[in-house]
């Protein structure tokens, strides 16, 4: 019965989409409803095949294979994601690179959205779900919920990252930041949302633990915030069925506060939360220490979701924005900095007992960088929020270098520091194929982040300090045209940082592929199985 | 990186064993955990470390004190506005009233001065070309550039030379910042408009080939003598009542001048061909209104003293 249900609403968002698509009023809108006409018409037929199977969800085992997928997505992503970024580095170094005969496809105003979704979203997003799932089972002891689901939440998860993907380069867009998927894109991923987080709830709910790891909690913050920002940022009424066109709901300073209330707390949630709950349950495993205190993670947890959703409007200082409300966004960004600050210290105490394995152990290395810089950027953050910081530091460089310090040293190395622990384990290999590569894409990447970090405070710092610069009469000194171009030496060593991140990123998929294809099956004895 | 599974080959003296302390040794007091374990990590019940606790209750005094300070909570019907009375558009409004008014008095002078004498009074010329260079940085660099140079060939004209479409002497520049070129916000806009000889049909293929070599000629490069000669008839009945005879150009209604090898378009075959056949020129708003008179008046004093001031 159920079977029949599926083919038939298959059958019917296949023929909608193929009716849509030829009133298709952008190609945009055209695009996207043939991809979802061949995914929905590619299910039916898969799906025709097999009616009357049964699926056996075997509840003594973990689900894995829907990690394993996850795992080679994020991989997969995070090459796309960096090169992308390593493309737009360098046009803005050299502006030729906006391939002439290209233009409106690749040039930086289409791309730059391409890198940052594809790194936060497709990324770090899968990384996100595939940690999710496998940690919520391991600290659940029980299979997840909802049997195939999970393969719906990752694979509707790749429709919209194919969707918005295209809707960029294609030029559809809301033009808010991080946001920028237009309308059907956003419907569809609340739905994978709405059903990521069934699956979470389900597992949780029927846990075997008696109680709820603080992992967990973060996750479950994660998702459900994530959730509610997704749905108030993208109040949009769409202009027709036919069209990717939408009608903001909100519109002045009301959008432009909503905006960075959505786009903060997608640091906040997406970005903070989400891997502190991965950070949380890795750090413990490699270094298989005893999490260092129980109570701070309970507060600090607890204070940091409290504020961080307070916080967005210092994206907004010496803007329409009320000055009340600037105040309100600046304050609660510098009471943010110890609860972020907590996770830190739970994470580095967490090695007491076992900073040996920092000698022999690049994982756990890579881990514990990612842990420093996640502290670094969590003081930036509050500091830059400081309304006569702000002034100089807004719109500067200082602002890339500040998220990609964070984006690239926390939540990047710690991606990696888990994808090295999870892909011997999900593959059941004895161990990595090799732990100098490890030690190789560590050092690429550390050395790449502080490359794009200092470089970008030297331009952010000079070129706030060449903006305000005025002489004794008050007349402006420089044009903008003059701190364009003193920056551009940063920029080269901004755009090598990011290929020697690159090049690391490429070192571990060639690392994890050998894990996988070369190094010995390790003994069925230690098969991950539910605690009894 | 020691690979553990490397092992020193046999022929090879092997490194003396380093000694670390036991890691192991000083956990022997180890603290109480929560006695819960999920796939086997476990939590140490310990305290809050005390500086995380003091300092996260100073950044908590501290934002407190702050909202009573500065505006921070919306009420009924406005928010409350601090103790200190502070406004970000008060901030920007005073540092702006500051130099206003310490330039107030040069402002005066210079709206108050002739065009034509702010060069003879050394002091004022300093404060308007200082000023102009500012105003110049911000509204005109991004189409005359920043050293005003103009972009070669692509309808942005070169500041620094002598050559001027509209004429170079205060009183001309100040009249082309002030309206603007082809603005239709203003009534005194600069205003000239060259036929599209070859869209609109006014001269024939072979025609428009014997004027461009004409004007070839006209500005010294390389011509088809035979072509240029043929074109010479065609240019005085059809260009020279606005170039002049001999392509000198007229400032008082626009139109360039063709005799040297300053263009504005680009002066090969293509380029001026291109211009005969469709005709084109470019805009310039006009800052009346935009800018205050006196910051007019300076710009045009900063772009005189360029180079090619007349």
């Amino acid at each position: 019965m159920w079977d029949y249900v599926k083919l038939i609403v298959l059958a019917a968002v296949a023929v909608a989409a193929a009716i849509i698509a030829s009133y298709a009023r952008d190609l945009a809108h055209l695009v996207h409803m043939i991809i979802i006409m061949l995914t929905a018409g590619g299910l039916f037929l898969w799906q025709i095949r097999r009616v009357g199977e049964r699926v056996v969800h075997n509840q003594s085992e973990y689900m894995d294979g829907v990690i394993r997928y996850g795992v080679i997505a994020t991989a997969f992503w995070g090459v796309v994601g960096f090169l992308v970024g390593v493309v737009i580095a360098f046009q803005l170094a050299w502006p030729e690179l906006n391939l002439e005969f290209a233009q409106g496809y690749t040039n930086f105003g289409r791309l730059r959205p391409l890198h940052t979704s594809a790194v936060i979203f497709a990324f770090g997003g899968n990384a996100l779900i595939a940690s999710a799932f496998y940690v919520v089972q391991r600290t659940s002891a029980a299979r997840l919920w909802g049997g195939n689901l999970a393969w719906f939440v990752f694979w509707g998860y790749q429709l919209f990252i194919v969707m918005a993907a295209t809707g960029y380069v294609l030029g559809s867009t809301q033009g808010q930041e991080y946001a920028e998927p237009e309308w059907l894109t956003d419907l569809w991923l609340t739905i994978v949302w709405v059903a990521f987080l069934a699956i979470y709830l389900g597992t949780l709910i029927k846990r075997r633990e008696p109680h709820i790891y603080v992992a967990n909690w973060f996750y479950l913050s994660f998702i459900v915030t994530v959730a509610m920002l997704h749905l108030v940022n993208n109040l949009q009424i769409p202009v027709s069925i036919f069209g990717s066109m939408s009608v903001p709901v909100f519109s002045g300073v009301q959008s432009a506060m909503v905006q960075w209330w959505y786009g903060h707390n997608a640091v906040g949630f997406f970005l903070t939360a989400g891997f502190l709950g991965m950070m949380y349950y890795f750090i413990p495993k490699q270094a298989e220490r005893p999490v260092y205190s129980y109570k701070l993670s309970i507060i600090h947890f607890w204070a940091l979701i409290f504020l961080y959703i307070w916080a967005g409007p210092h994206h907004l200082h010496y803007t329409a924005l009320p000055d009340w409300a600037q105040t309100l966004g600046m304050t609660f960004s510098i009471m943010l900095w110890m609860p972020s600050w907590g996770g830190m210290i739970n994470g580095l105490m967490t090695l007491s007992g076992a900073w040996d394995k920092l000698r022999t152990d690049p994982v756990i290395r890579m881990m514990v960088v990612a842990v420093g810089f996640y502290g670094m950027a969590t003081f930036e953050g509050p500091m830059m929020s400081i309304r006569a910081v702000n002034s100089l530091s807004h719109y500067t460089d200082w602002t890339i270098g500040h998220v990609h310090s964070g984006a690239l040293g926390w939540n990047g190395m710690i991606t990696f520091g888990m994808l090295y622990y999870l892909v011997p384990r999900l593959w059941k290999r004895e161990r990595l194929y090799s732990l100098s590569l490890v030690s190789w894409h560590f050092w690429l990447a550390t050395i790449g982040i502080v490359l794009y970090a200092a470089s970008m405070w030297v331009t952010g710092i000079m070129e706030g300090l060449m903006w305000r610069q005025v002489d004794a009469q008050g007349f402006l000194v420089n044009s903008f045209a003059d701190t364009v171009a003193a920056k551009f030496p940063m920029y080269v060593v901004r755009g090598l940082g990011g290929v020697m991140f690159l090049v690391g990123a490429l070192i571990m998929c060639y690392n994890l592929w050998k894990t996988v294809t070369s190094v010995g099956e390790k003994k069925p004895a230690a098969a991950a199985v539910p605690a009894e | 990186m020691v690979d553990p599974t490397n092992k020193t080959p046999d022929n090879k003296v092997s490194p003396p064993e380093r000694q670390y302390p036991d890691p192991k040794a000083k956990l022997k007091k180890d603290p109480p955990t929560t006695g819960h374990s999920w796939d086997g990590i476990e939590e140490y019940d310990n305290p809050m470390p005390r500086w995380w606790l003091w300092t996260f209750y100073l950044t908590i005094i501290w934002a407190v004190i702050y909202m009573i300070l500065y505006p921070a909570w919306p009420m009924v019907t406005r928010a409350t506005s601090g103790i200190l009375g502070y406004s970000t558009r008060g901030e920007v409004a005073a540092e702006i009233a500051r130099f206003d008014q310490q330039n107030q008095v040069w402002f005066d002078r210079l709206v108050e001065t002739d065009l034509d004498d702010i060069r003879a009074d050394g002091e004022l010329q300093s404060f308007a070309v200082n000023a102009g260079a500012a105003v110049f940085r911000a509204q005109c660099s991004q189409c005359h550039g920043t050293g005003g140079a103009g972009v070669q060939a692509s309808g942005f004209p070169n500041l620094l030379d002598d050559e001027w479409i509209w004429g170079g002497t205060m009183e001309d520049i100040h009249e082309t910042v002030r309206y603007g070129i082809r603005n239709e916000d203003h009534v005194d806009a600069r205003w000239s408009a060259m036929p599209a000889f070859g869209q609109d049909g006014i001269l024939e293929e072979d025609e428009i080939d014997q004027v461009v070599h004409y004007v070839l000629r006209l500005s010294g490069q390389q011509a088809d003598a035979t072509l240029a000669s043929a074109g010479e008839e065609i240019y005085l009945a059809n260009c020279a009542s606005c170039h002049g005879d001999s392509g000198e150009g007229d400032s008082f209604v626009g139109a360039p001048a063709l005799n040297s090898a300053i263009w504005l378009y680009g002066g090969t075959y293509e380029d001026i061909r291109y211009s005969v056949v469709n005709s084109r020129f470019g805009i310039m708003p006009g800052f009346a209104g935009r800018l205050r008179d006196a910051e007019i008046r300076a710009v045009a004093s900063y772009v005189h003293q360029l180079g090619g001031g007349q």
